[in-house]
């Protein structure tokens, strides 16, 4: 007796956990249209809906839909799933007579670099990975570090107590990028002021993109040690480390899409000193484009601050009228376009 | 006796039966709620598992939840909640391609040499929440399901460029670097299907062994015996703590093979998207399963069927998470309904017990118990 109580309640507790990791995406079966181009992306842990990443993929394959007359479809991944998992996605999009094949993200690489070769006449775009080549595969790669290196000019400038704050989702070499090229854009702009990295969670543990909670608690902590500027690279998590930055009345650095014209942040925005962004949205129109232009794109696309591929946004009017901290980031954007300034990409 | 036997087996199938009916019409109750075609998904679903390749995906990851819920299975059977089989695949998986990619032995050896390391750090992940168990009494629950946060942080520390693992040029993964052609497990090719992992059968193996050490040796007595009642098979001379260790010993040896048939089979490396998550689904497996190994291959099939053939709901625009939502809603109806099933079986055998007595058997089966 004791036994199945005991398992009754084992049971339902991990049924419990299995319900509450089910998210309800909501898409609308509209890709049943005409034959046409098509053209598909495969979606990063997270899927649809993560207000960073994948939606900014999936914002260039709307753009491409309504401006090319395209059919996009698009195909989300399971929590912890294997590369097997990832290789039918791949083939059933190609299969179906989608070109190009996007993955988003890097996890994609193994996966493309078995598909690719049995579809010889269908694009493979994969974004943040530049490890599997071939003829008909698109690498798309962002110089994230530049980007950063900027956010931590204007942070040396704008701090008053010499101390800033920078937050990791997952502690990956990517998200290690970002961290390496702002601590640098820092140290170089201002050798007093310190840095505090600190990252929410260990891969394979990916809560760090997703919880604010997370980003919150960390954001507590760091401005507890008295810093005043905090740049948060952390998906969805970065929300909650932008909530408790504004409520301090400190400021904060976005990343990825422009998070003070987001919606989701409005109440914050006055503290969203400026924002690193990641054009996904246009690299995934590009290739798309190219593909219908019948000049596929192939091999390394590399999106750095002379593509304005990353870049530093400019929409908050505070940031704009601080006339010496734009001065000095557009010099160090020259520098880096230029050659004079190489920016690391590990801490 | 034949009888009673035929009555168990029916009321050990009306278990499982009765919770997948009742999921069935609950997820139909679902996507009628959420205003979509109720039927419609399922016929898509079936489709899907109709082509070769997802067969063999299916096959493939039916192998590997199936190692997962054995080692659930041999915790569940000695009342021991081993929640950690999660941490204890990965810790394995990592640590077993990390020897594996370090060396280069004949063929079987160096398969060998994988299997051996991944079983004694699944053994050793386990022990620990074992040695707690016995030594200082702190529940296995708690401690497995601590253990696998531990097993994150330390898996993400080793496998650190400065530490033991390696980025490769222009990717922005870690890996533990690709295991030599020699420690790869040879799979069986199905065409354009693309092929089964040879590790699958090992998996049907182990099933085997399973089989045969608890229901056939003393030791599997004893497990039992100390799983149905602690202080009974004390009194009858059976080592409780040892038998507390030694189990968990072998869940987690067990555990840590589940990561193999991907590792050996396909990615030769562990990265930083390996599979997660498979030791709780190895939960569920198990309790579906009833600890039987022949139910735990069947649950293992059943729920590697919704995971591969949901997948792809999503180009007709259903959500794929209606199978995880059955999959949950299994969990529930199953743990209902074995405990209705079984008070069911309990009533009856009074019944039983109540007719015969009333038949006037019961004086003689009095002076059979005084003797």
């Amino acid at each position: 007796m004791r036994r199945i109580t005991r398992i009754a309640t084992v049971g339902v507790a991990s049924a419990a956990l299995a319900l509450s990791v089910t998210a309800c995406g909501g898409k609308t079966s509209s890709d049943a249209a005409s034959d046409g181009d098509k053209a598909a992306i495969a979606y990063d842990i997270g899927g649809r809906g993560d207000q960073s990443f994948n939606d900014a993929a999936y914002a260039g394959l709307a753009k491409a839909e309504k401006d090319l007359d395209i059919n996009g479809s698009e195909a989300e991944p399971s929590d912890g799933e294997s590369d097997a998992d990832k290789v039918q996605r791949l083939t059933e999009l190609a299969r179906a007579g989608n070109n190009p094949v996007i993955g988003v993200g890097f996890a994609y690489a193994p996966a493309i670099k078995k598909v690719a070769p049995k579809f010889p006449k269908t694009t493979f775009g994969i974004i943040d990975d530049a490890s599997v080549t071939g003829k008909n595969i698109a690498n798309i790669v962002f110089n994230e570090e530049q980007g950063s290196y900027l956010a931590g000019v204007a942070a040396a400038k704008v701090t008053k107590t010499k101390t800033v704050g920078f937050i990791g989702g997952v502690e990956t070499p990517l998200i290690k990028k970002f961290e390496a090229g702002y601590a640098q854009g820092v140290k170089d702009t201002d050798p007093s002021v310190k840095v505090l990295p600190q990252y929410l969670t260990q891969p394979p543990n990916f809560d760090g993109f997703s919880k604010p909670d997370l980003g919150k608690a960390a954001a507590q902590g760091q401005l507890d040690k008295n810093a005043d500027v905090i740049y948060s690279a952390a998906g969805l998590a970065g929300s909650g480390a932008i909530e408790a930055a504004s409520k301090a009345k400190k400021w904060n650095i976005g990343v990825d899409s422009d998070q003070y014209n987001q919606a989701g942040l409005a109440n914050y925005k006055e503290s969203i000193l400026t924002s690193v962004t990641k054009d996904i949205e246009d690299a995934v129109f590009n290739l798309i484009k190219s593909v219908k232009d019948g000049k596929p794109q192939s091999g390394e696309i590399r999106y750095g601050l002379d593509k304005n591929g990353v870049a530093l946004s400019m929409s908050n009017p505070a940031f704009a009228d601080m006339k010496d901290v734009i001065a000095a980031v557009d010099k160090a954007k020259q520098d880096i376009i230029d050659g004079k300034i190489t920016v690391k990409t590990a801490p | 006796m034949k009888k009673f036997d035929k009555d168990r087996l029916i009321l050990g199938l009306a278990g499982p039966v009765l919770a997948l009916v009742v999921a069935l019409a609950l997820t139909t109750v679902v996507l009628l709620a959420s205003g979509r075609n109720p039927f419609e998904p399922y016929r898509i679903m079936f489709d899907s598992a109709s082509y070769v390749d997802v067969q063999v995906l299916i096959i493939n990851q039916a192998g590997t939840y199936y190692l997962a819920a054995l080692a659930v299975a041999v915790g569940f059977r000695m009342n021991l909640f081993n929640i950690g089989v999660d941490g204890q695949y990965r810790l394995a998986a990592m640590m077993a391609a990390l020897v594996g990619a370090s060396v280069t032995l004949p063929g079987p050896l160096h398969i060998a040499l994988i299997v051996i390391v991944a079983m004694l750090v699944g053994a050793f992940w386990a022990g620990i929440a074992g040695f707690l168990k016995t030594t200082r009494g702190v529940s296995e629950v708690v401690s497995t399901i601590m253990l696998n946060s531990i097993a994150t942080a330390l898996v993400a520390w080793l496998i650190l460029p400065k530490n033991f693992g390696e980025q490769p040029a222009g990717s922005n993964n870690l890996t533990t670097g690709e295991i030599a052609e020699s420690g790869w497990f040879p799979g069986l090719p199905m065409g354009d299907g693309g092929e089964i992992y040879g590790f699958t059968f090992v998996a049907a193996g182990c099933g085997l062994l399973y089989w045969f050490g608890l229901n056939r040796t003393r030791f599997g007595f004893d497990l039992r015996a100390t799983g149905a009642s602690e202080s009974a098979a004390q009194a009858s001379g059976v080592d409780a703590k040892k038998m507390i260790l030694t189990s968990m010993l072998i869940s987690g040896a067990v555990a840590g093979l589940a990561g193999l048939p991907t590792l050996l089979g396909d990615t030769h490396t562990y990265s930083l998207d390996f599979p997660t998550g498979i030791g709780f689904t190895g939960i569920t497996i198990a309790l579906l399963g009833r600890n039987n190994p022949l139910g735990i291959a069947f649950s293992a099939l059943l729920i590697a069927f919704l995971d591969k053939s949901s997948a792809s709901l999503d180009q007709f625009g259903y959500e794929k998470e209606i199978a995880t939502i059955m999959q949950g809603l299994i969990v529930i109806s199953v743990v209902v309904s074995y405990e209705l099933v079984r008070r069911y079986g309990v009533r009856r055998q009074q019944q039983k017990v109540g007719e015969e007595l009333a038949a006037g058997h019961a004086i003689k089966t009095e002076k059979e118990a005084a003797l």
